[in-house]
């Protein structure tokens, strides 16, 4: 920053003190937090009966994304800020953020983001993150996986791709399933980037040719263990394939996201006490309730990214007690141990250093 | 079995404060559950009325050598900061509305427009104040270590400046506050060190003196021939905010009827205790909505002390309700007019300047308002004591 504006910068936060010259700003313009970065849902378009996707104009400068990286939307719901991770669809360098929302049934927030959000809402947004990514060199044979709405990470992976490199789409292959043509996020603009690109875009519906099978999967790409692999979509099938690449296939070529956090049957805590020692606040965790959950339901602001045991933002160290790892079946006792709050349960009283 | 009982508690049986413990909790869990996007709106009204009003003030006190701005400039910021400190400060660094999970407005992020660091009053005024309401010797807000607020203080000489001392501690209060956190009385006594005194006076300086500079220094000099009158009036808009929060927070726990309890009360005290020795140990103010909103709803002083951590906005709905389980229970709800209960307060500091001093002063309530025994009571019967 230049002299000059340092200094206008200082001046303003002499006059405004102990409020910052934003606390000020933010309130005219709300967008404008830097504690908090807003975007406005400047448009709002209907996919699908389910999928709706948004598209966010920054307050301030646009986070920078890699394609195939997700980024955290805090919406208020009930007067609660409530965060949630969603793929980023547009490309990097677009003058819009766009995400693409599936209602999931019984899903709070994605229900409301994807049926009632009108354009004007304003939302939070995180940096974005991810490893989902496409590396720097683009291999020359691609495999893309993906089901439902597991499409919308590949999505900003092919247009990106379509714009900077459409070569490389060229001999291609996207299997894609849903339930029926209609279903399918995106289908006209997959078909017609199929067609400009010579992507081979193979749309399995499942409503009336059932799952797509690894075995299927090998026969519809004969060529597939020369490929590199990017999948994408429910949890069963990311386990099947990547079972079948850790038996058949190199696993070091296939790359997965997974973005509903697994179910925890087998792993889970105890519940008890959570202590977060920076704030003091404290909380009553019920049986396999991760920590992250249990300190936000009491009021605690806690560092949170992806809260599916992915990015590790919201990592912390455990001070006492023990909790358990509803990702590994792990449990952590040491003290000083970090452990990731939103997959982390308690077995008994703990006190974490956040 | 109950150790200690307060002079007003005295007739309730151990399930009747059991029973009167789940009551409150019952009013409690029924407003955290109903805490919603009306809630946040008010709030963030709130802040923007306040940013508004600090903002709008300040600008006019640019020309404050118009005499019209002068009063309109220090009018609006004399508001801005009694808002800023009551209904902002105060209830936002006691985490009520830590539920919206805004960083913006949360009780660890927030700093607010007064000489002691918030982080340092939240630890004196959360923990000590709220968890050991009126018990001598435990609530050091109990007369600020300076003052004699009950017969059962001892008497010392200096007391008999109390009345005097009191006028320049309304004016400074928010400097007053600062260096009782400090706890000087606890270094004299030995009980803390004077290395950590001194730092902690070294946090407040660094904190204070950019406020200072901000008010009687930055603003005047920007208003240009008008630095004086800038200065007077950004020190008047401090003093009327100091004379305010004194004048309100005086009436919460100092007035005619509110008790004061021994170290021994706290022994065993079970939840329904505690908030019996909150309700005992508080008094509120009567008025309209905007005083409630203008002493940070420190009105409901009762409410505030059974639910620190309950949004401002709901006291005035909760309040019936309480006074419902105090009737019920018969217990007394202390409230009054500001100015009769302020002048309560004044003359019980002139009276306990002097040794001795009457048992109105710290024993048992004597006036009581809007309270009547009903008949047909649902839970227990109880025997009405005697005020």
């Amino acid at each position: 920053m230049a002299p000059l504006a340092r200094r206008v910068l200082a001046a303003a936060r002499a006059l405004t003190t102990p409020l910052l010259p934003e606390d000020f700003v933010s309130v005219w313009r709300p967008l404008r937090s830097r504690r908090a970065p807003g975007a406005r849902v400047v448009d709002v378009r209907r996919e699908t009966a389910d999928a709706t996707t948004l598209l966010l104009r920054s307050g301030t400068r646009l986070p920078a994304h890699r394609p195939g990286q997700f980024v955290g939307l805090g919406v208020q719901v009930d007067g609660v800020w409530t965060w949630r991770s969603y793929s980023i669809t547009s490309r990097p360098g677009d003058p819009l953020l766009a995400v693409t929302v599936t209602a999931v049934p019984g899903g709070l927030v994605s229900t409301r983001l994807a049926h009632q959000t009108r354009p004007g809402t304003l939302v939070r947004i995180s940096e974005p993150s991810g490893e989902f990514l496409l590396p720097a060199a683009t291999p020359e044979k691609l495999l893309f996986v993906t089901a439902g709405s597991g499409i919308t990470p590949v999505m900003g992976m092919l247009r990106t791709l379509a714009a900077r490199n459409p070569a490389a789409l060229d001999g291609a292959v996207h299997v894609h399933s849903d339930r029926t043509a209609a279903d399918v996020v995106f289908g006209p603009e997959l078909r017609t980037l199929a067609a400009r690109t010579g992507m081979r875009l193979v749309e399995r519906h499942t409503a009336t040719q059932g799952r797509v099978c690894p075995d299927a999967l090998t026969d519809l790409v004969p060529d597939w263990t020369a490929r590199h692999t990017w999948a994408c979509g429910p949890a069963d099938m990311l386990d099947d394939l990547t079972d079948h690449w850790e038996r058949v296939g190199d696993p070091s070529a296939l790359h997965v996201e997974r973005f509903r956090p697994p179910t925890w049957d087998d792993a889970t805590g105890t519940g008890g006490r959570v202590t977060f020692a920076t704030s003091g606040i404290t909380a009553d965790a019920g049986e396999g309730e991760p920590l992250m959950a249990a300190g936000e339901a009491a009021g605690a602001l806690l560092p949170a990214g992806c809260r599916m045991g992915i990015c590790h933002t919201c990592v912390g160290p455990l001070r006492s007690g023990a909790v358990r790892d509803l990702l590994t079946g792990d449990t952590h006792d040491t003290a000083g141990q970090p452990v990731r709050t939103c997959v982390s349960a308690p077995l008994g009283d703990v006190t974490i250093d956040l | 079995m109950r150790t200690t009982t307060g002079v007003a508690d005295a007739h309730l049986t151990e399930e009747q404060v059991d029973a009167l413990g789940a009551e409150l909790d019952a009013i409690r869990a029924s407003v955290v559950d109903s805490l919603g996007e009306a809630d946040a709106h008010y709030i963030r009204t709130v802040v923007r009325v306040q940013r508004g009003l600090e903002a709008g003030g300040r600008t006019l006190l640019l020309f404050s050598r118009v005499p019209a701005a002068w009063v309109a400039g220090t009018a609006a910021l004399s508001v801005a900061k009694i808002l800023e400190n009551m209904e902002l400060g105060h209830n936002i660094l006691h985490g009520q509305w830590d539920w919206m999970r805004d960083p913006d407005i949360h009780s660890t992020t927030w700093e607010w427009d007064h000489a002691s660091p918030s982080q340092m009053w939240k630890r004196s005024h959360n923990y000590e104040h709220h968890t050991f309401t009126n018990v001598r010797g435990k609530d050091r807000d109990l007369g600020y270590a300076i003052m004699r607020v009950t017969p059962e203080q001892p008497w010392h000489p200096a007391y008999l400046l109390q009345p005097i001392y009191n006028i320049g501690l309304s004016a400074f209060f928010e400097w007053a506050i600062a260096i009782y956190d400090i706890e000087f009385d606890r270094v004299q006594e030995g009980t803390k060190s004077w290395d950590d005194a001194k730092a902690e006076m070294k946090t407040i300086w660094r904190k204070a003196r950019t406020q200072l500079a901000k008010d009687y220094v930055l603003f005047p000099l920007l208003s240009g021939r008008g630095a004086v009158s800038t200065l007077t009036a950004n020190a008047a808009a401090a003093l009327v905010r100091n004379v305010w929060s004194h004048a309100v927070i005086f009436c919460g726990h100092f007035p005619d009827g509110v008790e004061t309890f021994d170290e021994a009360r706290l022994e065993n005290e079970s939840r329904g205790q505690w908030y019996i020795r909150q309700l005992l140990g508080s008094a509120n103010l009567t008025g309209g909505p905007l005083f409630h909103i203008m002493t940070g709803n420190l009105s409901h002083q009762i409410e505030h002390h059974l639910f620190p951590d309950v949004p401002s906005n709901r006291y005035a709905e909760i309040a019936p309700q309480v006074q419902d389980v105090c009737r019920r229970y018969g217990l007394p709800y202390s409230a009054g007019s500001l100015p009769r209960q302020y002048a309560t307060v004044l003359r019980r500091l002139a009276r306990l300047a002097f040794p001795g001093g009457h048992k109105r002063y710290g024993g048992s309530p004597a006036p009581v308002r809007r309270l009547r025994p009903r008949t047909g009571v649902r839970l227990p019967a109880v025997a009405r004591r005697a005020a």
